[in-house]
């Protein structure tokens, strides 16, 4: 019977731990959504790839290499800063549609995810990058 | 008699923890006349499933999961759903060999025009200034020599974002090591996060030890 219990607490365990299966490289923004009440943001780079170089938003738009790194506000959106830039009705979808950006589990922490940071460095603190 | 409704309440309680396990085996439970040689069954044969199933080469077996299902997006969140799942963008795109990373040959998809992004965040027209020129770095070792290109680079990026802030625009004025790229220094601000992974080892090391310098000695 105790066998049968530790089997059954092994499953779920290891099926608590099975990681993610996103996509390489979705970057998930939270520093300041959750505190807000807002689902953390998720930021696919594939998808954005495939339609910008990298040097539109990291050289043009300012956007730093590191996730959560570059404290954007929705303020700064609506002034057309950052995500802004296309995200404004006209280039991509507006700020209205809040649930598409703001599209993250809740409890997610800012990352990178599979990134060798994220799985190299023990994940204790909420700020690794 | 209360033993066997231990051994009841602890088997459907395991069943319960098990999630996408127990409709299987909640199904075998039903058709088993005697209950406690069911769970004798299940006892032994379970560790052994799991302990084969190990993960030896710690492979990541879940990749490109549509937004619902990939653990990072909220399933319960409507615009979730309309959200585009990776592998029908990645459809007609060139993969690559290994599918580390995004599994897709992103410099073979811009030179072979599969995907067209903007250098210019509104005019279509515009092209990147492309500079054809590699570096090949010595490392420590055995390890093979590093070619670097800065054509692939140049054609998605700006060299101020690599200059000098990352790399200081001088033949040995930088320090790289696979440490530093690995905790997202160097080449791992790009390599590791979003670009292919390291463990892509030839990808950079493509050069092979012996090859003769820019003048024609061997090391």
């Amino acid at each position: 019977m105790v066998k049968i219990f530790a089997a059954a607490l092994f499953c779920y365990f290891a099926l608590l731990v099975t990681p993610a299966g996103a996509e390489y490289g979705d970057v998930v923004i939270n520093n300041y959504a959750e505190g807000q009440g807002m689902r953390p943001v998720v930021f696919p780079h594939w998808f954005h790839r495939i339609r910008y170089t990298c040097k539109v938003c990291h050289a043009d738009l300012g956007f730093k290499f590191k996730a959560g790194g570059n404290d954007i506000t929705m303020v700064k959106i609506i002034e057309g800063q950052f995500c802004g830039a296309c995200h404004n009705g006209n280039i991509a979808w507006s700020v209205k549609n809040c649930n598409l950006c703001h599209s993250g589990k809740p409890g997610t922490p800012t990352q990178v995810h599979e990134s060798t940071t994220q799985e190299l460095v023990v994940p204790s603190a909420r700020g690794i990058r | 008699m209360t033993i066997m409704r231990w051994k009841g309440l602890f088997y459907i309680l395991g069943l319960y923890l098990c999630g996408p396990m127990s409709a299987q085996t909640l199904a075998a439970s039903d058709t088993a006349p005697v209950p406690g040689s069911v769970t004798q069954k299940q006892g032994s044969a379970i560790p052994m499933a799991a302990s084969n199933s190990f993960n030896r080469l710690l492979k990541v077996t879940r990749r490109h999961q549509p937004p619902v299902e990939d653990g990072i997006h909220d399933p319960d969140n409507e615009g979730t759903l309309l959200l585009q799942a990776p592998l029908e963008a990645y459809a007609n795109l060139p993969r690559t060999p290994s599918d580390l990373g995004n599994g897709v040959d992103w410099v073979r998809a811009v030179d072979e025009h599969f995907i067209n992004p903007r250098w210019d965040i509104l005019d279509p027209s515009e092209q990147p200034l492309v500079m054809d020129m590699n570096i090949i770095r010595i490392p420590k070792g055995s390890i093979p020599n590093e070619l670097f290109p800065h054509r692939q680079h140049t054609l998605l990026l700006d060299c101020s974002n690599c200059h000098p802030s990352i790399f200081i625009p001088q033949k040995g004025a930088n320090q790289i090591s696979m440490a530093a790229n690995l905790l997202g220094q160097k080449c791992g601000t790009c390599h590791g996060k979003v670009s292919f992974p390291f463990s892509e080892c030839k990808r950079c090391h493509s050069q092979p030890k012996d090859a003769p310098n820019k003048r024609g000695n061997r090391p």
